[in-house]
């Protein structure tokens, strides 16, 4: 019998230490998360815009635009006039300056509508919808109907379509073409338009027309009046009235000084569209203070560029002729107005209401089910249905907040729950991942970046034309605005989970497909997830 | 000191980064680094001196094209990679004794000569104690005959692996088992202290560098560069140790990022003799932010803290800072 030649004292073979599996020293795992951004939060669209930045600092603007176009139909509508609640809770501002989110989703969709880009639609349902209103949620619901493959037909009684995004948002917000164009690719992609066509039937059309189910978002148009004592008073007019008749062909003349009654956007709205229609004066008259104005402040600060005067704390008593009587306001310890019997006069050719809109839903009275607000203003469940069932609603005429991108919102929600009405179920939202804080992430891992700007037009053009007031950032920058993004939760593949690991216990799977953690051999030391810098690891204590 | 890129979201302080071109990743960030130093080693947890010794070798390896020959001196790195029958080292790797690393590694590199075999590169690697206390004669002999081995010291600031004595290169203040923090001058002495890498370059060696595995760019870059040089090159990089500093497995990379942030532990490098280069500090910080973190500076922060011993420290990193230019000028790039 031989014995195997070994060295002197040798007794076993050379083996590696991968027969050592030091997994076994855990009590601690790392695993990998996707957690939920603030901006993605904050977004009344419930975009994905960690999602689509992800694409676009790569540099496929169209991989970016189509997972923008998931959630929100028109980016460049939206890159314009969404008040970018993403942005106020984004993490970056923590850092330096938060993303410029809306300049890189203006960027976004301006490509699409330079090149054409187009969305796939599923295969016919067979299925039909009525929307009632052209406005951001009703094109909405109709353009996520039509992508689930359901056919949607838009009934408006305006002339044009675009509801407040036309007739409430001023050209130098936002260009017509800009409108046009995403509109006209809503479309293209089958959804039917009938212009002119105000519903006063709804069940009634509903039933003739072969519709399955019915979404209704007809906005919020009646102007707000307030009684104030006037002797022949001089021309008085509504806000919204001002505006609309801005795109229907019919300016209104409104004469040399103009007084605007009013806090929110549209008084700033109207008042820099009387600027630009000639009026040497154009002041506004608010009873509260600049804090508690209603309006965006960067409107409030851009109408005043533009030479647009503002009299706080001051409510209009008496007009005589075109002498308006003012009287001073002053706050109360509950930050209320209240009146100071002091009294000055202004002289003023017109003034505009801007009070606020009420919905008209009077239409809808006699449909069985639905429940009313005292203003008019429907009730709606968690799916959008009101208590009628296969009736929808949505934008201004629900209870909600007032804008675009909520509108735009209820179109995407009411349209997922349209289609599970559709399919004889309900739609069940899955539940959202925890939201990210600043504490979360390793900021040591990102660059010191600032804010790009975007061009502004000159304040001559500004008090004179209806030119866009703001211009668009360029491929570079707005490549470089997309990188500024901390992809708060989400793994962007920067490899240091795959680095740090003195165990070579992280796995990589190439490109796109992230990383796998080895179990075996991880120690659970935890480093992976302190210098993860997006905060997309986290330690989960083992079983025993 | 790598070239910085100027923006790409995490620019050059990940490891890898999606958005740049493959040849300026790092080799950690690819699918095919070596992994020199493989899995089921039995480092402690958060071992910052695995992950230096991984980082360089596989830099050194990826340069050489994979013909490297490893020389290491006794130590924790011998010890918890080499436990009999098993190892972890996927290189050709040789240990004989705790102070003659240099020694054999210049004699390793002589064969290969020998040999004729020019594509085989040798290295020499150990911890402080082996490199800056016990081998010291071996390795000024090996620069002063500039034999063709590149050294790599990875400096954890004690004799870890014995439990955890003063070496060298402990830092004054730290308490170690030989230098308790007792006493009206607790934890090591704020002597004189010892710079190998300075010593290096006394020398006049070709190539000298100090590195960190907070910036890995950076330390890829020096091994590379010190791969392409014939003849002594030192390379001396620092490597926290949880169990010895009394710091969280986790922080590893923190407490080195710290440590450079702070000054306290300055990047450079130097060729024959005379200090090329250096890594700026980007986001300077108190030493009380490195020290806070680890227990063997627990005693400074008792109440009242030691300001003296702080601020003595603090003037050690102020003089780094002064002495090598860390921070960057105002309007400097």
């Amino acid at each position: 019998m031989s014995m195997p030649k070994r060295p002197f004292a040798i007794t076993l073979d050379v083996g590696s230490s991968l027969a050592n599996l030091t997994g076994s020293w855990r009590t601690e795992r790392p695993v990998y998360v996707d957690r939920l951004p603030p901006c993605n939060a904050a977004c009344p669209a419930g975009e994905n815009i960690q999602g689509w930045l992800y694409h676009a600092e790569e540099g496929d603007y169209h991989a970016a635009w189509q997972v923008l176009m998931r959630d929100n139909p028109m980016p460049a509508v939206h890159g314009r006039v969404c008040y970018h609640p993403c942005e106020d809770s984004c993490n970056r501002r923590q850092l330096d300056e938060p993303v410029s989110i809306h300049a890189v989703e203006r960027f976004l969709g301006d490509q699409a509508i330079r090149h054409g880009w187009k969305v796939e639609c599923a295969p016919e349902s067979g299925k039909r919808v009525l929307v009632v209103g052209a406005g951001p949620s009703g094109l909405a619901a109709a353009y996520h109907l039509r992508r689930m493959g359901h056919a949607a037909v838009i009934h408006d009684a305006g002339p044009l379509p675009g509801g407040m995004m036309r007739f409430g948002i001023p050209k130098y917000r936002l260009p017509r073409d800009v409108l046009d164009g995403e509109i006209r690719r809503i479309e293209e992609m089958g959804v039917e338009i009938r212009l002119n066509s105000k519903v006063e039937n709804l069940v009634g059309l509903m039933n003739e027309g072969g519709f399955d189910a019915a979404f209704v978002a007809v906005g919020a148009h009646l102007a707000r009046r307030v009684d104030i004592p006037a002797r022949d008073a001089g021309k008085i007019l509504d806000a919204a009235n001002v505006l609309r008749g801005m795109e229907t062909g019919a300016p209104p003349r409104l004469g040399r000084r103009v007084v605007i009654y009013g806090g929110g956007n549209t008084a700033l709205d109207v008042a820099r569209t009387a600027k630009r229609l000639g009026a040497d004066e154009a002041l506004i008259v608010y009873r509260r203070t600049r804090e508690q104005m209603p309006a965006h402040d960067f409107e409030v600060e851009e109408a005043l560029e533009e030479g647009v005067l503002v009299r706080w704390l001051s409510t209009i008593k008496r007009i005589d002729q075109t002498t308006f009587t003012v009287e001073r306001m002053t706050l109360d310890a509950t930050g209320w107005p209240q009146p100071t019997g002091e009294f000055e006069t202004l002289e003023a050719d017109t003034l505009i209401l801007a009070l606020g809109q009420d919905v008209d839903t009077s239409f809808m009275r006699a449909i069985p089910g639905v429940v009313f607000r005292k203003d008019g203003v429907v009730e709606v469940d968690r799916n959008m249905m009101t208590g009628h069932r296969g009736l929808f609603a949505g934008g201004d005429m629900v209870p909600s907040e007032r804008t675009v991108t909520v509108a735009v919102g209820h179109g995407k929600r009411a349209a997922r729950n349209i289609d599970a009405y559709l399919r004889g179920t309900t739609h069940e939202a899955p539940p959202k991942h925890e939201v990210v804080a600043f504490e979360m992430l390793n900021t040591w891992y990102y660059t010191d970046a600032d804010k790009m700007v975007q061009p502004a037009l000159d304040m001559i053009r500004r008090r004179t034309t209806f030119e866009e007031v703001t211009g668009g950032l360029d491929e570079t920058n707005a490549l470089f605005e997309a990188r500024r993004c901390l992809s708060c939760g989400n793994c962007f593949e920067c490899d240091n989970c795959y680095g740090v690991c003195p165990d070579n216990a992280v796995i990589k799977l190439g490109p796109g497909n992230r990383f796998r953690f080895n179990y075996d051999f991880c120690k659970g030391c935890g480093l992976c997830a302190a210098e993860c810098p997006c905060g997309a690891i986290v330690m989960v204590p083992e079983t025993i | 000191m790598t070239q910085r890129i100027k923006f790409y979201q995490t620019g050059t302080f990940t490891v890898g980064n999606r958005l740049l071109d493959a040849e300026r990743r790092t080799v950690q960030a690819t699918v095919d680094r070596s992994n020199s130093l493989t899995s089921g080693h039995r480092a402690c947890q958060g071992c910052g001196e695995a992950l230096g010794a991984r980082y360089a070798v596989d830099a050194a390896m990826r340069a050489a094209n994979g013909q490297v020959i490893a020389v290491n001196a006794t130590g924790c790195l011998e010890v918890f990679s080499t436990p009999y029958p098993e190892t972890s080292w996927q290189v050709p790797w040789f240990h004989s004794l705790f102070g003659n690393a240099p020694a054999v590694a210049s004699g390793v590199a002589a064969a290969m000569r020998a040999k004729g075999r020019t594509d085989v590169r040798v290295i020499g690697q150990g911890g402080d104690g082996g490199t800056v206390d016990i081998g010291f004669g071996c390795l000024s002999g090996m620069f002063e005959r500039n034999d063709d081995v590149l050294y790599l010291c990875y400096d954890n600031e004690a004799y870890m692996n014995t439990g955890v004595q003063r070496s060298g290169r402990t830092p004054p203040g730290a308490r170690t088992a030989t230098t308790p923090a007792v006493g009206n001058k607790p934890g090591a002495e704020f002597g004189q202290g010892k710079n190998p890498a300075l010593i290096a370059m006394a020398h006049n060696i070709p190539y000298v560098a100090t590195a960190s595995i907070a910036d890995l760019h950076d330390l890829e870059a020096k091994v590379t560069k010190a791969m392409a040089i014939e003849g002594s090159r030192y390379v001396h990089i620092h490597v926290p140790c949880p169990l010895g500093w009394g710091s969280l497995p986790r922080d590893t990379m923190r407490i080195a990022r710290l440590a450079v942030e702070s000054g306290l532990f300055p990047l450079f490098e130097a060729e024959h003799g005379e200090v090329t280069d250096v890594t700026p500090i980007r986001r300077k910080v108190p030493v009380d932010e490195y020290l806070k973190p680890q227990r063997r500076f627990a005693h400074l922060f008792r109440q009242p803290p030691d300001r003296e011993s702080i601020s003595a420290i603090q003037a050690i990193a102020d003089r780094n800072i002064a002495k090598f230019g860390l921070l960057r000028q105002e309007g400097e790039v």
